[in-house]
């Protein structure tokens, strides 16, 4: 855990413990951890149970309830693949196992190199370019399962 | 006093509370799940579900106040019809073994399928498939026999403010567990195993050892040695469907022989022995200027909360071994040289009321040349089911005495089952061996009941002893908060991590069909019985049973002799489960010759 992001981390934890109901800010406290790290590690739980006195079993049941909260690391590229109901009729599930095959990893997985992460989403709301990905919130649309091995070769070209 | 009516009949009931209440005085009893009197109100389960007149749906009588005038249903055909759905869609997700479960026959949910008249499955859906936790050496947990009721998460927290397990997850991902999605063993579970006793299925359970203590009661070569706990034998009963609050020392005694065991002993006589050791630990402390106040050690899983949560208590902490633990470092030593016994044949069968004890058997700081003292310790329940499973007619059976010598016991070795109890005893030795004056009226009071904190004072040859009594961790909690703050308040004080004591202990019979689990009435009712077994008693005073007297004559001297402490005594060691973070003082680093100096004065001044 690097000191600037914790004291930071413990700065903005501290504005609310000035509150009543300090402990209520759990969530927002969480947000910030992430926002910060990227993930939230065992090490950054058990640093905010400490700071706000909040047992470790409420923030991992809060962490793991939300699918917000991320308790692995990610990589540099998320990619969320559409799978609303047009993307899917139009070969979603085809695109999503051209990247599993292209990445060799599953869906909510990350390349060992921590450049990819592979993630499912609904409906993106541009069905017009069914089947579609977005990587880092850049639509990619009409693909097919050829052009996603292109598409993976031009983000690992650029690292 | 407002009007209700209740399947047509009216009712004056006072206002303020819920339906639930209010049919109970009406007398019905509404079929529950999560609902818990000596817990928050959760509303999850919706299994006590009524009508009420002028309302759109049914609600949860558990937790919707009544109103005047209100018309309620609690037996219509929708409303059965509706619970029997419900409750067929916990059983959907769960897995159909009932006839080789562990809790068969003594299972709430099966009651309650069965009392809601649930003789079919109609859904079909999918399962949830975990693992089972079996690494703790106290507790196993089987998520997939979980309902999500969670009681257990609400006694951990509320009752015992100790947080282990929480809802993790979601939808049908949900589950109950330790932070991270740790084991029972590498949490900061203290294995209380309240959430065992309060659990309505075989999810949370103790670590059984009935097959390894059959197969050591079947092995020729080795010398079987039982012991009961105070509480084991007015609880015994219970599980055998006999009405709480009798005694059946004797009875239990006749069915360990019964068993196979070829001595029973009595917890109680090293209760008595503890009494010495710790009454005098606790004169050595008031009258020499050592650490106060002095805090007893017996509950085991205090022993681990204390390590944990409170390591800044641990000079205060009475060095001396749970009563269980004396006597098994005794049977392997002093009756084992007594009788010609090689130690290591000697199998060591604790029954206990507790699911901690199973842990504080493992305690490495226990062995004695590289030997563990206890080697099984069962729960009441398991003794219970091991009776029944050799098919031993009990209690109708012809009652025993304990073996000699160590089966003889003063009253206040009973009483140490009862919150309270423990300091009662020593306070009745440490006058006396203080005074060198025989107490008067030695019912202390104070010390007495089922409340969850109280305190008292007792002359004690011209100084005045505050004492403190606790039992329940979250009431220890705030005990122990107090005394940080004012280090004097008290000289003494008695901790139990069970609420009401060893009698509410985890390993106690299930509370009857249609009973709640630690429910203070049958608590009280426990303990009246070890109260009065210990007014019926001929000796009710440690000091004056002559078996202890024997004993220091013949073996360890005096109590906090060499001997004694390394058989007799302990150390503590701070311990850190994941989840805590080390709190260090001043940022220093401690070291660890600095915290072996500082945690067990008396042991180290004497070894």
């Amino acid at each position: 855990m690097s000191d600037n992001k914790q004291k930071e981390l413990k700065n903005y934890i501290e504005q609310y413990l000035k509150k009543e109901d300090g402990d209520s800010y759990l969530i927002a406290v969480l947000h910030k951890a992430q926002e910060l790290y990227g993930f939230l590690s065992r090490e950054t739980m058990e640093f905010v149970a400490q700071e706000m006195n909040i047992p470790t079993s409420t923030i991992w049941g809060v962490a793991t309830f939300y699918h917000y909260f991320n308790l692995k690391p990610r990589g540099k590229y998320i990619i969320s693949v559409c799978m609303g109901t047009a993307c899917y009729v139009k070969g979603a599930a085809e695109i999503m196992g051209a990247l599993k095959e292209e990445l060799g990893i599953k869906e909510g997985e990350t390349t060992k190199d921590m450049l990819f992460t592979l993630q499912e989403a609904r409906c993106l709301g541009a069905c017009g370019l069914a089947p579609l990905i977005m990587i880092n919130g850049k639509i990619h649309g009409d693909l097919t399962p050829k052009k996603i091995a292109e598409l993976i070769k031009e983000y690992r070209n650029k690292g | 006093m407002i009007k209700v009516y209740i399947n047509d009949k009216a009712y004056d009931v006072p206002e303020g509370i819920t339906i639930m209440q209010a049919a109970t005085i009406a007398g019905y009893k509404i079929p529950s799940l999560c609902y818990h009197p000596r817990l928050s109100l959760f509303g999850g389960c919706r299994v006590c579900i009524v009508e009420v007149e002028g309302m759109k749906n049914f609600v949860a009588s558990c937790a919707y106040p009544i109103r005047d005038g209100m018309k309620i249903h609690t037996n219509t055909e929708a409303i059965r019809e509706a619970r029997k759905e419900i409750v067929e869609l916990i059983l959907d997700n769960h897995p159909q073994d009932c006839n080789i479960c562990k809790r068969n026959g003594i299972c709430e949910l099966q009651n309650l399928a069965r009392v809601i008249g649930v003789e079919r499955r109609d859904y079909e859906g999918a399962r949830k498939m975990y693992e089972k936790d079996e690494a703790s050496p106290s507790i196993t947990n089987d998520q997939q026999k979980c309902v999500l009721c969670g009681r257990c998460v609400r006694v951990c927290a509320e009752i015992q403010d100790v947080h282990a397990i929480d809802f993790t997850s979601r939808g049908i991902n949900t589950r109950i567990s330790n932070a991270f999605d740790m084991s029972f063993k590498e949490s900061v579970c203290t294995t209380c195993g309240q959430c065992v006793n309060v659990c309505p299925t075989a999810t949370l359970m103790e670590k059984s050892c009935v097959d390894e203590v059959f197969a050591a009661l079947n092995d020729k070569s080795k010398v079987k040695i039982a012991q009961i706990a105070p509480s084991v034998r007015v609880a015994i009963g219970e599980y055998f469907g006999i009405k709480p609050g009798q005694n059946w020392e004797k009875e239990t005694t006749a069915a360990l022989r019964k068993l196979g065991f070829d001595y029973v002993f009595d917890t109680q006589f090293t209760a008595d022995l503890t009494i010495m050791e710790e009454g005098s630990e606790f004169l050595d402390r008031l009258q020499n200027g050592g650490v106060l106040p002095m805090i007893t050690s017996c509950s085991s899983a205090w022993m681990k909360a204390m390590e944990q949560f409170y390591q800044d208590l641990i000079p205060n902490v009475s060095t001396c071994r749970s009563p269980m633990s004396m006597l098994s470092s005794i049977t392997k030593t002093y009756f084992a040289e007594k009788m010609k016994i090689d130690p290591k044949n000697i199998v060591n069968v604790a029954v206990m009321c507790c699911i901690a004890k199973k842990y504080e058997a493992q305690r490495p700081e226990l062995m004695i040349d590289g030997m563990q003292m206890t080697d099984f310790v069962l729960t009441t329940r398991e003794l219970g089911k091991m009776i029944k499973s050799a098919g031993i007619n009990f209690p109708d059976i012809k009652g025993e005495e304990f073996d000699s010598p160590l089966g003889m016991s003063s009253g206040a070795g009973t009483i140490f089952g009862a919150t309270g109890g423990v300091m009662e005893a020593a306070l009745r030795t440490a006058y006396e061996l203080a005074t060198g004056k025989t107490l008067g009226d030695i019912d202390i009071q104070a010390a007495r009941g089922t409340k969850g904190i109280k305190e008292g004072k007792v002359d004690v040859g011209g100084t005045e002893v505050r004492f403190a009594v606790a039992s329940g961790l979250g009431n220890v909690e705030k005990l122990l908060n107090e005394v940080r703050k004012d280090k004097s308040k008290y000289h003494f004080i008695e901790i139990m991590a069970c609420p009401g004591g060893c009698v509410g202990g985890g390993g106690q019979p299930y509370a009857g069909l249609g009973a709640e689990p630690f429910d203070v009435n049958l608590l009280k009712i426990r303990a009246q019985a070890l109260y009065d077994n210990d007014k019926g008693k001929m000796i009710r005073k440690s000091h004056e049973n002559p078996d202890i007297k024997k004993l220091y004559d013949e073996f360890f001297g005096k109590p906090l002799s060499e001997k004694s402490h390394k058989l007799l005594h302990t150390h503590y060691k701070e311990h850190f489960p994941k989840g805590i973070i080390p709190k260090r003082p001043n940022n220093g680093e401690i070291t660890t010759e600095e915290k072996e100096c500082n945690k067990c004065q008396t042991t180290n001044k004497k070894n």
